[in-house]
């Protein structure tokens, strides 16, 4: 014989679950959380507030850009944010991915960003970020593996007619 | 009859964490995988591997991805080139019944190959203090940015006078400087160097603006020949052809001016040869001396 309310409980259970895979639902898609070491100098040149902003925005998006680019195995889907050597250096990782039938999912979770150089004829502005990222391999759409990552990663952006272009994207150790 | 649909889903959504959680749980307890904490770029390097059974071995990163079927227990050998693109990797060994995860960084080799090397302006004028500036972002033979910190010489020479030289260190893989241009006009070379890697840029100063203007007049019938003295900057530089000299006469509360185009360094005009009539001249913000033409 069931306890009255029995099957109320249940129903907290139920509804406490899904909110909890709710709420990791919703996290898979949410913006990454960002924070911006304040900047006392990157140089020898001024940075303004807008030049600031323009390049966090851009450099954000850029990693939207190389995320979709490589879980889809479509490097023309890097051409708005990446140029020169990022660029191709990416587009050969889907190259070869697309030959291996793998495929990566980045989802970028927290940047903490840091504007160390702008270059004295503005041509370009370097970056280092602190950021944290979940990594999912797949091998012929099959889920392999997902990890968290913490990796530092330097960037080096250049100005092209409307917006800030991610020229050089590596990681370096963090000791 | 009251309905058993929720506390279904509560264990189905139960079922599904637990499941979820397996290949973490499978990382947790094996440890097949020994790996390198770095490797230089594009040098080789080995996987050890434990266990029996084949296996697959994954290398990921943004730079690279690599694939390999392994036997386990034993030792992969990634040979020189392999691996090249500077970066934070994966690595994932799937066996038939294990799985085991690592992570490793890829580290640009400290042997400078090439250079990145922004030289600014192209042209500007003779001896302006930090006129000119040079970064350069140093790469290694597979274009990585070598973040070790590399002494990288930057030097300025001109056709006439010495040379100027400055040595930085890079740091995050960037170096840069700021040099004056030279007093004398003329092409300069512009060179950054690491290592054996030069990279040079041709920088073109020109004179600067002009330091003083002199005019002299003489008469020609009703007019005056009016002609500068070749006009300079303060360097001594004769200052570019085209550069606009204005001739200004004041006479009786009425004022003509002509606007005239150095040539070969000199301006040239004439204007009416009005008794009492004063003449002066100016180019840029240089006002030259007066003429008083005669007496009413």
């Amino acid at each position: 014989m069931k306890k009255p309310g029995g099957s109320r409980g249940a129903g907290k259970i139920l509804l406490i679950a899904c909110s909890v895979f709710a709420s990791g639902l919703v996290l898979g898609s949410e913006q990454p959380a960002v924070r911006l070491e304040p900047t006392n100098s990157v140089g020898p040149r001024l940075l303004e507030k807008q030049t600031e902003t323009a390049v966090v925005r851009d450099y954000l998006q850029a990693w939207q850009s190389f995320s979709g680019a490589l879980e889809q195995n479509r490097a023309n889907l890097l051409d708005a944010d990446f140029v020169g050597v990022a660029r191709d250096k990416l587009a050969s990782t889907i190259q070869e991915q697309a030959k291996l039938g793998i495929q990566t999912r980045y989802r970028d979770t927290a940047h903490d960003l840091q504007l160390v150089f702008y270059s004295p004829e503005g041509l370009s502005i370097q970056l280092i970020d602190t950021v944290e990222y979940d990594v999912q391999i797949l091998d012929r759409e099959k889920v392999r593996t997902t990890q968290h990552v913490r990796a530092r990663y330097v960037a080096v952006l250049t100005p092209t007619e409307v917006r800030w272009k991610v020229r050089v994207f590596q990681a370096e150790p963090e000791y | 009859m009251k309905s058993r649909f929720p506390q279904f889903l509560a264990a189905l959504f139960f079922a599904a964490l637990f499941f979820a959680a397996m290949p973490q749980l499978a990382l947790a307890q094996t440890h097949h995988l020994r790996l390198p904490r770095t490797v230089e770029a594009g040098k080789a390097f080995a996987v050890e591997t434990a266990g029996s059974g084949k296996g697959v071995l994954y290398i990921v990163g943004p730079g690279q991805v690599l694939r390999r079927d392994v036997q386990l227990g034993e030792t992969t050998f990634f040979v020189d080139g392999d691996l090249h693109n500077a970066g934070h990797y994966l690595a994932l060994l799937v066996g038939d019944s294990s799985m085991d995860t690592g992570a490793f960084d890829v580290v640009a080799a400290n042997q400078p190959a090439a250079l990145s090397f922004l030289a600014k302006p192209s042209r500007l004028p003779v001896d302006l203090h930090d006129g000119i500036s040079g970064v350069a972002y140093v790469f290694d033979t597979f274009q990585n940015l070598i973040l070790a910190p590399t002494q990288v010489s930057f030097q300025l020479s001109g056709i006439a006078g010495p040379g100027q030289t400055r040595y930085v260190s890079t740091h995050n893989g960037v170096a840069w400087a700021k040099m004056d241009s030279a007093a004398k006009e003329g092409a300069s070379q512009f060179v950054a160097r690491a290592g054996d890697v030069v990279d040079k840029r041709v920088i073109q100063e020109v004179p600067g603006d002009p330091c003083s203007l002199r005019i002299s007049a003489k008469p020609a019938g009703q007019r005056l020949e009016l002609e500068t003295e070749p006009v300079r900057d303060c360097s001594g530089n004769t200052v570019p052809d085209g550069t606009i000299v204005t001739f200004t006469e004041t006479y009786k509360g009425g004022q003509a001016t002509v606007d005239v185009p150095l040539k070969r360094g000199v301006a040239r005009t004439d204007m009416p040869a009005y008794k009492g009539a004063t003449i002066s001249v100016a180019t840029g913000v240089v006002m030259g001396n007066e003429i008083r033409w005669g007496k009413e």
